[in-house]
Order: C-alpha cells, then sequence, then structure tokens
C-alpha cells in the first residue's frame, strides 16, 4: 500500500477556500479545425476553479463541451489556448515527461466500461498498468497492489486473473475506478461514469466513488447529463451551455434559486420520480434545439431560446460575462436578477 | 407562457379494455439455452389509458412489447399466452391480418428515430406511405395530413420540413416524426419505447408534453416503455413493474410511488438521487445483480437481492395478487409487511461502504438496537430480514 492511498482525511472538516485551489481553468479554449474555414468551438473561454477534496459537477445537454472540456482538463487533448493550472503548475505549458509525471495525480474515468477496457487483457494487467508504465512497483508487490485496489472497489481480489467480458457493466465500472485510482491521484474527472448503468446500478457507483472519496480524500469533477445525479454527489454545480460556463452554483442552493435562464429551464424539465411533484410542474419550454457550436449564436449563447432574452437588444449584441451575483454564486446573464426574483415562473415563449 | 404539465393522465375518461395479454410467455432458443425473457405476463389497457412498463435492462419490458406486434426477432418467439386487441387474439392471426392492424390500429415507436426513419426517402413520403399501406386515409388527403401531422407535432416550419431528408432533422426532431408517423392512421394505442432515452432532457420534456396532448386531445392509449421512473411519474395513469420477465408489481401511479408493495419496487425508488432533494442522504443502492435468465434462481427472482426474503422465497415463485384497490404485488412478504415486522424503515446500512459494496453488510450494530420501536419486538425474522452480498 502506498501512503497517499492511506492518508485519507475525512472532507468537509476543513473550510473550502483559503488555500490555492487544487485546479485552477483560466480562460480555457479547445477549437476543433473541421474542414476548410470551419471551426468548432467545443470550449470557448471557461473559468473555475476545483478545490481539493471537493466534487464539482460539470452539467450540460449534448454537444455543450463538457466531456472536451473534461479531456483538456486531464491533457488528453491539447488545450487551443488558455491554462490549466493543477497545484500551481500550468499544465498547458508542459510536455513529453514533465507533463507525464504530472498526470500522475489526473486520473479519468468514462462512460462506456464496455469501449474503456481492453477486452484481452486481464482485469489484473489493465489496472496494473499505470503503475508499469510509471515504473513504480514490480512483481509480488504489484499483484499485491492490484489485489488490495480489487478490494477498494468491492470485487473479489482473486478476480484479477480473469478477463473484463466475464464482467457486468457495474462491475466493469468498479475495474475502471480501480485503475483510476492505481497512481493514488489527487484529481479524477469522471465522465458520465453511471450513465451507461441500470439505475440499481447506478447508486452502488455513486456511493462507491463517494466512500473512496471519503478514504482517500480525493477531489472529483463530475461530469453528466444527468442534473439529479450531478446534484446529488457535488458540492457545487457547473452549467454549461454550447462551450461557455452560464452558472456555477452550490448543489444545495441550484433547485431553489437559479441565475441564469438555461440553468432553470434545465432543472423544469427533469422528470422527478413523484406524481404528485409531477403534476404541479411548470414547464420552462425552451424554443428549438441547441444550435451549431460551428457557428454560434451572437452576444449571449442562448439568447435565440431565452424567453426573457432582449433581442435585438443587449442579449444579442453584448456577451455577458460570469459574474458573482451572490456568495458562491456566478451566471453569466445580464438580466440574472430577474431570473432570480421570478420564483419559478419566467416568462417562457410556445415553443 | 409558462405551462402546468396538467395531470392529463388523470383527466382522460378510460373506457373498457382495448388490449388484453393474457399469460404471455415469449422466449429466446440460444445456443447456450432458452432464454425465458417473458414468463406469465398478463394485463390489460383500457382505452385512452397511459400504461407505464417500468424495468431495468434485460427485464422483458421491451420483449412484451415486440410480442404484442409480432414482432419479436429470431431466435425468439412467443411460447404461450393470449394477446386480445377487441377480443381477436393477434397471435393466431396470420401475417397478413397482422400487417393490417400494426400500424393502423397499434402504432409502436422506438428508442432510436434515426434507425426506424430511411434515410433515402423524404420526411414526407414516409409518412405519406404509412397511410397508403392500410387505405384508411383517402388518397387524396394523405399529403395535407402529413403536413398537419408535422404541424401536430410541432415541428418547426413543416411545410418546408416535408421536403427535408432524416439526416437534416434533429434527435428530438425525427422522435417528433416517427410519432407523427406513427398517429398517421388514428391507431388506438401508441406503443413507445424508450422514447425519449437517446434525447436530451429539455427535448425529452418537449415529447413527453406531446404524449401528454395527444393521449387527451385524440384519445390514444398510450402504452410507455421506460426504465426512468421519472417519465413514468409524469405521464402514466397506471404503472407495471417488470423484473426478470415476470410482473412484480402492477398498480395506479399513485401507488406504486406512494406505497409499493414489492421490495424491488421499493428499493428502486429509494435508490433514485433526486434533483429536487433538499439534503444529501446516501442512496440506498440496490445490492447485487439481476439475474441471468437461462438459469433464473428457483422461487423469487427477486430473492437473492431482496433484504426481507423468508425460506420460502427460495422455493416457491410467489403469483401476482391483489395487495390493494387495484395494485398487485408478487411478493410472499410484501412492504406492508416488512415495515410491521421486519423494520424496513430502519433498513438503511449507512455505514461508509456498506452499500457500495465495498465492506461487508449485514446490519450494524447501531441499527439493530434502534429496531425494536418500528419492529414490533421480536417478530423480525433473523437473519434473512439482513441486508447482504
Amino acid at each position: 500500500m502506498t501512503s497517499a492511498l492511506s492518508t485519507g482525511q475525512p472532507i468537509g472538516t476543513r473550510p473550502p477556500g483559503g488555500a490555492e485551489p487544487l485546479l485552477r481553468a483560466v480562460d480555457v479554449v479547445k477549437h476543433f479545425q473541421v474542414g476548410v474555414g470551419a471551426i468548432v468551438k467545443a470550449v470557448d473561454g471557461v473559468n473555475f476553479e476545483v478545490r481539493e477534496g471537493e466534487t464539482v459537477g460539470l452539467v450540460g445537454e449534448s454537444g455543450c463541451g463538457k466531456s472536451t472540456l473534461g479531456r483538456v482538463l486531464t491533457q488528453l487533448i491539447p488545450a487551443t489556448s488558455g491554462q490549466v493550472i493543477f497545484e500551481g503548475v500550468d499544465l498547458v505549458k508542459l510536455r513529453g515527461e514533465k507533463l507525464r509525471q504530472h498526470r500522475k495525480q489526473l486520473q479519468m474515468i468514462f462512460q462506456d466500461p464496455f469501449a474503456s477496457l481492453d477486452p484481452r487483457m486481464t482485469v489484473g494487467d489493465i489496472i496494473a498498468e499505470p503503475l508499469t508504465n510509471f515504473g513504480m512497483i514490480r512483481g509480488r508487490a504489484k499483484d499485491a497492489r492490484v489485489q488490495e485496489l480489487l478490494r477498494v472497489v468491492g470485487l473479489n481480489p482473486y478476480f484479477n486473473n480473469r478477463y473484463p467480458h466475464e464482467f457486468s457493466g457495474g462491475q466493469r465500472q468498479r475495474i475502471g475506478v480501480a485503475r483510476a485510482l492505481a497512481l493514488s491521484p489527487k484529481l479524477i474527472v469522471c465522465d458520465e461514469p453511471v450513465s451507461a448503468l441500470d439505475v440499481s446500478i447506478q447508486a452502488q457507483i455513486i456511493n462507491l466513488l463517494e466512500d473512496l472519496q471519503k478514504e482517500f480524500n480525493l477531489t472529483y469533477l463530475f461530469i453528466a447529463h444527468d442534473l439529479s445525479v450531478v446534484r446529488h454527489i457535488s458540492q457545487r454545480v457547473l452549467v454549461m451551455y454550447l462551450g461557455k460556463i452560464v452558472e456555477i452554483a452550490p448543489s444545495d442552493e441550484l433547485y431553489s434559486v437559479q441565475q441564469h435562464p438555461y440553468t432553470k429551464a434545465l432543472l423544469s424539465a427533469i422528470p422527478i420520480p413523484d406524481p404528485r411533484v409531477e403534476r404541479m410542474r411548470r414547464l420552462v419550454e425552451l424554443s428549438g434545439e441547441i444550435p451549431s457550436p460551428l457557428n454560434p449564436p451572437s452576444g449571449c449563447h442562448f439568447h435565440p431560446r431565452c424567453p426573457i432574452a432582449r433581442a435585438p437588444g443587449i442579449c444579442s449584441e453584448t456577451e455577458p460575462a460570469l459574474e458573482g451575483k451572490a456568495p458562491g454564486r456566478q451566471a453569466a446573464c445580464h438580466f440574472s436578477d430577474e431570473v432570480m426574483t421570478q420564483v419559478g415562473r419566467p416568462v417562457a415563449k410556445e415553443a | 407562457m409558462a405551462r402546468t404539465a396538467p395531470a392529463t393522465a388523470m383527466t382522460v375518461p378510460v373506457g373498457d379494455p382495448v388490449l388484453e395479454v393474457k399469460a404471455l410467455y415469449t422466449s429466446f432458443f440460444t445456443d447456450d439455452g432458452e432464454v425465458k425473457a417473458v414468463r406469465d405476463v398478463s394485463f390489460d389497457l383500457a382505452a385512452g389509458e397511459t400504461l407505464g412498463i417500468v424495468g431495468e435492462s434485460g427485464c422483458g419490458k421491451s420483449v412484451t412489447a415486440l410480442s404484442i406486434l409480432g414482432l419479436v426477432p429470431r431466435p425468439g418467439r412467443v411460447v404461450a399466452g393470449e394477446i386480445l386487441f377487441k377480443g381477436q387474439d393477434l397471435l393466431t392471426m396470420d401475417r397478413d391480418e397482422l400487417r393490417e392492424i400494426r400500424g393502423r390500429d397499434i402504432a409502436m415507436i422506438f428508442q432510436d428515430p434515426l434507425s426506424s426513419l430511411n434515410p433515402v426517402h423524404r420526411i414526407g413520403f414516409q409518412i405519406d406511405e404509412a397511410m397508403h399501406a392500410h387505405n384508411k386515409i383517402p388518397d387524396a388527403e394523405v399529403k395535407p395530413r402529413s403536413l398537419d401531422l408535422l404541424k401536430r407535432v410541432r415541428v418547426p416550419d413543416a411545410a418546408r420540413r416535408v421536403r427535408n431528408y432524416p439526416h437534416q432533422f434533429s434527435g428530438g426532431m425525427r422522435q417528433r416524426v416517427m410519432i407523427a408517423m406513427g398517429l398517421s392512421n388514428m391507431p388506438e394505442i401508441l406503443i413507445a419505447d424508450e422514447p425519449t432515452t437517446a434525447l436530451d432532457v429539455t427535448v425529452q420534456a418537449q415529447i413527453l408534453q406531446l404524449l401528454r396532448d395527444l393521449n387527451r386531445d385524440l384519445g390514444t392509449s398510450i402504452i410507455l416503455i421506460t426504465h426512468n421512473l421519472g417519465v413514468v411519474a409524469g405521464l402514466c395513469r397506471r404503472v407495471i413493474v417488470m423484473y426478470a420477465g415476470e410482473i412484480v408489481e402492477e398498480g395506479s401511479t399513485e401507488q406504486i410511488f406512494d406505497s409499493p408493495q414489492h421490495p424491488y419496487t421499493w428499493a428502486l425508488l429509494r435508490s433514485l438521487p433526486r434533483v429536487d432533494a433538499s439534503r444529501h442522504e446516501r442512496l440506498r443502492s440496490i445490492e447485487g445483480l439481476p439475474p441471468d435468465l437461462i438459469a433464473p434462481p428457483p422461487g423469487c427472482k427477486f430473492n437473492p437481492r431482496c433484504p426481507f426474503r423468508l425460506d420460502r422465497c427460495r422455493r416457491d415463485n410467489p403469483p401476482l395478487e391483489t395487495v390493494g384497490d387495484g395494485q398487485r404485488a408478487a411478493c410472499w412478504v410484501t412492504m406492508r409487511r416488512a415495515y410491521a415486522e421486519m423494520g424496513a424503515a430502519t433498513i438503511t446500512d449507512t455505514r461508509p461502504g456498506a452499500a457500495s459494496g465495498v465492506r461487508g453488510s449485514g446490519i450494524p450494530a447501531e441499527l439493530a438496537s434502534q429496531t425494536p420501536e418500528s419492529a414490533g419486538g421480536a417478530a423480525t425474522p433473523e437473519p434473512e430480514a439482513l441486508p447482504h452480498d
């Protein structure tokens, strides 16, 4: 057992903030060139912090850039511009061996537990691969470490000679978690870790992630489209729309008060497993669908679908900055005060 | 305007059964053995009703729907049972008779609208074709009706969009086209198999609103097949819960959500994170995995994962029995007894690691000491009532 794994410290006992955040994204931009002259602005100037020991949720609909952002933060794909400051070091500037050494601290769990495990490798080899790559331990010690990791994620330690196809989706996701833990990282980016799993299995994996966080003092960036799951596991939630963060809020407050009309619409659309609540639902219908990130709208990216947009006007002309509007909260909307005061009754357009 | 989704499912008058499924068995005959995908499934669908069939992958909910329409793919087939549409048994009909009913009287929409549309034909042509196939709508009315249907499902700029191809439509718009096509012959029953699972949540809300409106305005009966309990709560009047090929519980939406009697339904509802939760509570996960349908466990199929199992549950499969007004559950114990005698209210092993399988399970000492009040004394059958791995 390596030391970092055992130095688990309960989270929530230390005051948040204060010290330098574990991860800071500064004006992170990721553009993809598609064809001649066409650029997809997948991530278009994103700023946020992740403090040590916390879980930050990143939520948004398909195509909003949340997975791309996760991959840029772990440097799986290079940023077009901006800084990703991890433990005081800008990862964007690092190359080669230096980057590799920093990456040990930054691991990832993927969505599809069928595609993210090599079918020709044994479970033991899959989990040991990061250890081998960094030449950390070998032989008996490595086997012992693999077995310990299997136990930690709730699998039989003697499964190490089996192959991924022998496991169910939930068990494979546990293998993916064990692999991410192998190097005792500080930050794990979880990209839709439960969305491919059945409902009864989802809760097992969510609880596992929470337990591991307490035990090993892990920090999570939890990316998902399911706001119910994100709200449950995170202390803070970032809402993304078309390459930008439109709102940051503590997850306890998000359901009661929203400062961005998109967050409001998103929350109003989530089905709640309670027929009484469902009958009282006020759906904020958004007109149309997410525009193409190839050619995002002018001004506020959300204005063509926004129920309260002044367009033509400030919303179609000036892009709102992500600003602090209340303690711990930020929103990118010219009229966030208006959004906040309309308690559950925004003026929505008929779609 | 902000709209309050009305409780339409509650206000639609419900008539006689249009569809009766009786003791349906459907199996897949694979090289590994017979997979009993649907076992002894019986239910009625009334005219104008919205019925939800919920369950996890492999529980048999989709195969039930495919059996109704005679669309079970090889190597599967319906082994036994009756499926009566207005008194006629669909299972004894020949292929041509069934083809007449399918699409005209009973329509189906699927999860993935792209693979259900032909990529080389225009949207309008494909909707027209659905009507020409059944000759129910006079030829002269077909084209205008296609346009009307697209407007009804709220495809913007419908007059231009009828000339588009499927690839020019987004996922949500394609699902609207599928619904328009499904409605083209004014079917009495619309079966929607995970119609919103591939869609974003804001689009999902629009499609569900559309289905609600159709049920209210046209009186179309809807069978909604989904894994999402939130979707069911918003659309359906009655709910069937399936597990390992069988119906384990059936009741009104209120009964299922407020007083589930089968431990599986109960556990499933408690395992969901809710976006409107006011504080962070640990999720109560269901331990273990659904059974292998080639060799399911003897007795109740849920017994290996059930915190309330008795000896009998391992031997005898419980029948679906009435447990309340219109509510049926297949359980020897039922939650009423689990609460009264087995301390169900306290079975929440909240120690870190217990529910995720990291630690050995079992009721911790501090919980065992809490049980007397709610467990009503010494009636707790030990140790079978304990959660386990």
